[in-house]
């Protein structure tokens, strides 16, 4: 498109709101305008919530640049820097800054921030009153605290308090006058701000609560000496920050006639009252709101970009915050209304020894709020319940304690990332130490858990040390870091969830993964390895033998029906129903391992032989010498049933629970899952196959057979639940299989029974399985439906199917083919 | 160009899938279709811990190694940001439904 026919687009603020917008903006459509910035401030666009740190000494300006005038050179922005604008003329379409430039265009971004709040008092334009905004206010700070001794910081609020740190930790003799009883009392409640305020004064800073400024005195040589109370007395300041809020900056907006509210007011879709103009950041007021944090700014970007790219399908619905203080040393947390109030119930703990208080809000069952001190571990976890709105009776017992989303092991046994130094490993799948992360957080600009993962390798493999990474990110990112959006897409190529991609699936009868990403408006021509190998699933699991299984869109171990290894050869690992096994059969792996020269032959921790270094062209051969069926260990489906030797041998052993083991396995193999699936029955209590860590473990007892559900054994140990009672091997089948079935039909992919269970509640599974005995039948019959004739994926390829994903190309005889 | 090998039909590979030229001495290629049957060819080797590509999800123009999930262009071979790294590609074309490769040296057989 030639230039000059492109649309122009002028964004007036060249803070974080408004490039962030520019950045989704240019992601979804680079050519469509061309985009002029004015920003009042000398500087690109830099991360304003990491001032803090700059000013506490820990970082530098450079280090806190978002956008260096590269990447606006680089994607042909025009920027306007130290210009302020001054009139938005609506009829003609042209901005004005204060030197008299203009600027026309066809649609307009608001991103003007907000101001901070004056006191009304004498005094507050003598020199050496600052506030605490940009970058202006942080130097001259960083210049009073070189010069001069006494500062008072007026606000307790986060703002303050982290000015009154950086200036304590530069040197001054620092007090804050806050007018409220207790500090930050729009975040924490009495309790919290009072550990707080102790471990701050512990620090060395003063503190005057309840008390209200009635002047800034002047000295001798006109620059301001002191603060003066209401009640007379006086303070000595050489240096006062006022910092009691901030005001949307709507000015601009206001005098071109746009409707104002406390924010320029805007819609779902961030247009203001003029559509060619919108409005993100602090300066806007959506549904009441004007937000003074940071994830709601990068939500509002994302839909804003997705209006002035023309595709015009997001909406922005208002966001959840949660804030955490940058006060290196104090771990501090708190998200939703933790003030309580009507209708609702405090779980508290206190433990002030350990310097630790946390406070859960529950409403209606619901996780409403929660302030955590000294033990934020749990923080993302709370946050997610919050957002989620989960019903939380059935973990009510544990809540406090927390989810504390960490795996057990990988990372030292640490749970306290601000604990940790730089050179420990924080994830122990990738070696990532927190110091590399914390830098690639500082130098690249990294906001989300996804962008760390994505950068850094932290977190990506098997999510144990997620929780740890969420701290980081926390601390060092800023307080309001951006958290996941409630509802989480399935990838990058769309932005359903998978809740709602299932039931699209269902509803409108989808068949194959193209139907699926016409029908959902899917960005991507064939998605990605992630979104793929998910409607691959959904699809076969909706609709059994209708459906077709789309191998390309399986992961390399479902496709080839062998594990992969680090040197591209694989695992061949055959069925042994219940870990039983015979002589004829150990005789045929053991032929097996000689003649295909298999270098390692391994028991593995599910009763069965792994045979490893398995090259791909032989894996057909390899299945028929063995004449086993498949284990699956592979696949997400059944893995394995393990089993204690039971009461056909034990003498402890009540029931045949190897018996019992093979039947389920008989009965429950070849069946495919969001995730892999592993069972285990014991004869007795004394649970020698492991029961309570599994998908579905049962345990004998002289009466019948208990089962227990949602278990797990690796990344996180999860014990499993106690679900029912049953008294026949029949019931046994039954009510495994119809859990497996619900687990099935409304898991999400890759999402463990753990996972599910945690996500619905083991309340809805009982009232599923057990309190709906119809449902429960048709459960199972829909399972056993979806097994009938599913194929042995080894001795179908046996067979001769498939055959030329196992055997290299001859480019002779395709040559001879091609010519005959 | 005169050492383009026939090595197999387009329909001899699976649409958003791969084959496997195995070459003695020399590191396996694996050869790519895409869904608009546009055909790559790269050095079977992931440059991030020499995963097979040729075993990966194919996505648009790019594969997903199997081992750890890096995304490699077929086009130019090269790992998708923030991975850095690339791996060689071959040229390759196809002529009346046959994929011809181009190699330096020629392919035993």
């Amino acid at each position: 498109m030639n230039k000059n026919n492109k649309l122009k687009l002028v964004c007036v603020g060249n803070g974080m709101a408004g490039m962030r917008a520019l950045e989704e903006l240019l992601k979804l459509a680079p050519e469509l305008y061309e985009i002029t910035v004015f920003g009042a401030e000398p500087h690109p666009n830099y991360n304003r919530i990491l001032l803090s740190p700059v000013l506490a000494g820990e970082q530098t300006l450079p280090e806190i640049v978002l956008n260096d005038l590269d990447w606006y050179k680089n994607h042909n922005i025009t920027l306007h820097l130290g210009k302020k604008i001054t009139e938005i003329d609506r009829v003609k379409r042209v901005v004005r800054a204060d030197d008299g430039s203009e600027a026309p265009y066809d649609r307009l971004l608001l991103a003007t921030g907000s101001n901070p709040i004056l006191l009304p008092i004498p005094g507050m334009k003598l020199p050496g009153v600052l506030t605490y905004r940009d970058i202006a206010d942080t130097e001259g700070m960083i210049a009073a605290a070189a010069q001069y001794k006494n500062a008072v910081v007026i606000g307790g609020g986060l703002l303050g308090l982290e000015a009154a740190n950086g200036l304590k930790l530069r040197g001054m003799d620092v007090t804050v006058i806050h007018l409220a009883e207790w500090l930050m009392e729009r975040q924490l409640d009495r309790t919290a701000a009072g550990l707080l305020q102790k471990s701050l004064e512990a620090k060395g800073l003063k503190f005057r609560l309840a008390t209200q400024t009635q002047e800034l005195i002047a000295g001798e040589s006109g620059r301001v000496a002191a603060v003066k109370f209401r009640d007379g007395s006086t303070v000595a300041a050489d240096l006062v920050v006022v910092a009691i809020g901030i005001r949307p900056n709507t000015e601009l907006a206001e005098k071109a006639g746009l409707h104002c509210n406390r924010g320029v007011v805007v819609s779902d879709t961030m247009q203001t009252y003029d559509p060619r103009i919108y409005a993100v950041g602090e300066c806007a007021n959506h549904r009441g709101i004007a937000y003074g944090l940071v994830a709601p700014l990068f939500d509002m970007a994302k839909v804003c970009a997705n209006h002035l790219a023309q595709m015009g399908i997001g909406r922005y619905t208002g966001s959840l915050t949660s804030t955490k203080l940058k006060v290196t040393g104090i771990d501090l947390f708190s998200a939703g209304n933790f003030q309580g109030g009507d209708g609702t119930e405090d779980i508290v703990l206190s433990d002030p020894i350990r310097g630790v208080y946390k406070r859960l809000v529950i409403k209606d069952d619901r996780l409403v709020g929660s302030v955590l001190y000294g033990d934020t571990v749990d923080g993302a976890w709370y946050f997610k319940l919050l957002r989620d709105g989960r019903k939380v009776a059935d973990i009510r017992d544990k809540l406090m304690f927390g989810e504390s989303n960490l795996g057990d092991t990988g990372h030292q046994g640490q749970n306290r990332a601000a604990a940790m130094s730089d050179d420990m490993e924080v994830c122990g799948c990738n070696g990532v130490c927190k110091g590399s992360i914390v830098k690639a957080i500082k130098e690249k600009g990294l906001f989300t858990l996804d962008d760390v993962r994505k950068h850094t390798k932290a977190s990506s493999s098997c999510g144990s040390c997620t929780g740890l990474v969420e701290q980081i990110l926390m601390f060092t990112a800023g307080g309001d870091y951006s958290a996941a959006p409630a509802v989480k897409p399935m990838c990058g190529c769309t932005d359903r969830t998978h809740a709602e991609t299932r039931a699209a699936i269902r509803d409108h009868e989808l068949l194959t993964i193209p139907e699926v990403m016409k029908f959902l408006e899917w960005r991507t021509p064939n998605g990605c390895a992630s979104c793929r190998p998910a409607l691959n699933y959904y699809l076969i699991s909706t609709w059994p033998h209708r459906a077709k299984d789309d191998p390309q869109s399986r992961f390399i171990n479902e496709r080839a029906h062998a594990n992969i290894q680090k040197d591209s050869t694989y695992s061949v690992i055959p069925r042994m129903w219940g870990g039983v096994t015979t002589a004829d059969e150990l005789r045929r792996i053991a032929d097996v391992v000689d003649k295909y020269r298999i270098p390692t032959v391994k028991v593995t921790g599910g009763q069965r032989i792994d045979l490893l270094g398995v090259k791909k062209e032989d894996l057909p051969a390899v299945w028929r010498d063995l004449d086993m069926p498949s284990g699956h260990a592979y696949a997400k489906a059944l893995r394995t049933v393990k089993t204690c030797v039971g009461a056909e041998w034990c003498r402890f052993g009540v029931q045949d629970s190897t018996k019992m083991g093979q039947d389920l396995e008989r009965g429950l193999w070849r069946m495919y899952a969001p995730h892999k699936v592993k069972l285990a029955v014991s004869g007795c209590p004394r649970n020698c196959a492991e029961s309570g860590i599994k998908d579905v473990g049962v345990i004998g007892v002289d009466s019948g057979w208990e089962i227990y559900v949602a278990g797990n054994g690796g990344i996180k140990t999860e014990v499993a639940q106690f679900l029912v009672k049953v008294k026949t091997a029949e019931e046994v089948l039954e009510y495994s299989s119809a859990f497996l079935q619900l687990y099935r039909e409304e898991g999400w992919y890759l999402e463990r029974t753990v996972h599910y269970v945690h996500r619905v509640g083991l309340d809805y599974v009982k009232q599923r399985i057990l309190d709906d005995a119809a449902g429960r039948k048709a459960l199972y019959e829909r399972l056993l439906y979806a097994l009938k004739d599913e194929p042995d994926p080894w001795a179908e390829r046996v067979a001769g199917a498939d055959r030329a994903q196992f055997q290299p190309l001859q480019p002779a005889a395709s040559r001879e083919g091609a010519t005959a | 160009m005169s050492n383009w090998l026939k090595i197999c039909a387009l329909d001899d590979i699976p649409r958003l899938g791969s084959r496997v030229l195995r070459r003695e001495g020399a590191p396996d290629i694996a050869v790519f279709r895409t869904a608009e049957d546009t055909v790559f060819a790269l050095e079977d080797r992931c440059p991030h811990k020499g995963g097979a590509l040729s075993q990966g999800i194919v996505c648009g123009n790019k594969v997903a190694c199997p081992l750890h999930n890096w995304n490699i262009a077929l086009e130019t071979g090269c790992a998708i940001a923030p991975d850095e790294g690339s791996t060689k590609t071959f040229p390759v074309k196809v002529e009346a439904g046959i994929v011809l490769l181009a190699l330096e040296q020629p392919a035993h057989v």
